[in-house]
């Protein structure tokens, strides 16, 4: 077990990926922040708290659950638990960053971007993560990235929230 | 889920019914949506298999399957093989061999249901069987409660009317008791059965019975069973154990009205009463959607 990001290493990211949020779309007009169930939920307020006081403007948050959009109901060992889904009120036009903890396989990007099509026609679907761990299945990357870690198949990753677990961090284990 | 089929409340952990009842709740959200349907079960097959006459739950299941993206088989029985004499193994059988993921029955006769989850490799959900038990019928009766009340703990519950015949009231005692609430029966003696080891009062004094109570529960009386003799007439009973206005000031004053459908006006329950805003009878057919989803979807995971 190795701890890869401590509190002050997710604090740091948070905030460049918020300046990176702003720079990239020239402002915050017409963005929109969207978590995938869990933890890309406690990013996305992470960053909106963020975004306000670099450039003193309140940004929409909501919450994706994509339990009903895997392609692998029925593979899994445990079947993934329905949690909310709460997007802001019109998502068509609009520009979305999706924020999640960790970028694997993309399966469940692309599972989140089916979600979000059945909402609306945002002009733009953005990806920001806190970790990269490789290993894609799908063409599909991030456009923000925390920190781009190489693993093995056989090395797991878990994002520890202080909003859901004792502390902020991330560590490397294998199984 | 422990359980890949649904076949009554009684062996139904408190544990399962939790999960189902909190995966309903996103369910219910997606009803909420312009589009309102989900890939959660593309491709999967299901066979809705009614074996007595049935609009409404079987019009929820399909609903609830399409929802989902499944695709949908009708089976009712005036159209099929079975009158033509074939063996319910033998429909069974031939239904395995299509390949359906999931089963969802209705019979008159209780433990059919778990007749056919003996012999056939795919989830089945009983739908009503005889007078034993109706599941998800219970499981949407507790999520409307949980809704309209906030807790499904510690309340008093009546359930008035034709409890021997009724397969919803017996599965809403089974659920109902793992929460600790005090349920109380009312209805014409003959109509009474004897339920054992369970917390249950019976009354047939209506009046006594639903003092104070926070949910009613009226059943439907069954009018094709009337001549046998289980009360004198129609205008007896509603004089009796019919649901009014002035009734309905016995319970608490926030007291909530519930009925499974299909209602017979001024026989177990009166129109105002059932307009009134203490009645969630039409919010039970909308949660029914919710609960089906989510029972379906939990099953597909094992």
């Amino acid at each position: 077990m190795k701890e890869l990001l401590n509190k002050k290493d997710i604090e740091r990211i948070i905030s460049r990926i918020a300046h990176e949020i702003i720079e990239k779309n020239r402002g915050t007009e017409n963005l929109c922040l969207v978590g995938i169930q869990r933890g890309g939920v406690h990013l996305a307020k992470r960053l909106a708290i963020k975004i306000k006081a670099i450039e003193q403007v309140e940004i929409a948050v909501g919450s994706l659950d994509i339990a009903m959009y895997r392609d692998d109901i029925g593979m899994r060992k445990d079947h993934p638990i329905v949690r909310k889904t709460e997007l802001p009120h019109d998502i068509s036009g609009k520009k979305i960053v999706l924020v999640d903890d960790v970028l694997f396989t993309g399966r469940s990007i692309r599972a989140a971007m089916d979600a979000i099509m059945d909402f609306g026609r945002p002009a733009q679907i953005q990806l920001a993560v806190l970790i990269d761990r490789g290993h894609r299945e799908l063409p599909i990357r991030a456009d923000y990235v925390g920190k781009n870690i190489p693993t093995s198949r056989k090395e797991n990753i878990e994002v520890e929230l202080i909003e859901e677990g004792d502390s902020d961090k991330v560590i490397l284990y294998e199984e | 889920m422990k359980d890949r089929h649904l076949l009554g409340i009684r062996d139904l952990s408190k544990q399962d019914i939790e999960l189902c009842l909190e995966t309903a709740k996103g369910f219910k959200d997606v009803l909420r949506r312009d589009i309102k349907k989900v890939p959660a079960l593309r491709g999967k097959t299901v066979i809705n298999l009614f074996f007595e006459p049935s609009t409404r739950t079987k019009t929820s299941f399909e609903i609830t399957e399409k929802r989902l993206s499944m695709d949908v088989l009708n089976f009712s029985v005036p159209s099929s093989s079975v009158v033509k004499g074939e063996s319910l193994l033998d429909t069974i059988k031939t239904i395995e061999a299509y390949g359906v993921d999931f089963i969802v029955i209705r019979h008159s006769s209780s433990g059919v249901p778990h007749f056919v989850a003996n012999n056939i490799n795919a989830s089945v959900i009983n739908a009503g069987d005889g007078i034993n038990e109706h599941p998800t019928q219970a499981l949407l009766d507790a999520f409307s409660i949980l809704e309209k009340k906030g807790s499904l703990e510690g309340l008093d519950i009546a359930i008035v009317g034709d409890i021997f015949h009724s397969r919803v009231a017996k599965s809403n005692i089974y659920l109902l008791s793992k929460f600790n609430n005090r349920i109380r029966l009312i209805g014409p003696p003959t109509l009474i059965p004897e339920i054992k080891n369970y917390n249950i009062e019976t009354f047939s004094d209506m009046d006594k019975g639903i003092k104070g109570v926070d949910v009613i529960m009226m059943l439907r009386i069954q009018l094709e069973r009337q001549g046998k003799g289980f009360f004198p007439t129609i205008q007896e009973y509603f004089k009796y154990w019919g649901l009014d206005k002035k009734r309905l000031a016995i319970a608490k004053d926030d007291a909530i009205v519930m009925h499974p459908g299909p209602m017979n006006r001024g026989v177990e329950i009166s129109s105002d009463v059932a307009d009134c805003p203490q009645s969630v009878i039409l919010d039970q057919v909308t949660n029914g959607l919710a609960v089906r989803m989510a029972i379906m979807y939990l099953l597909s995971g094992i």
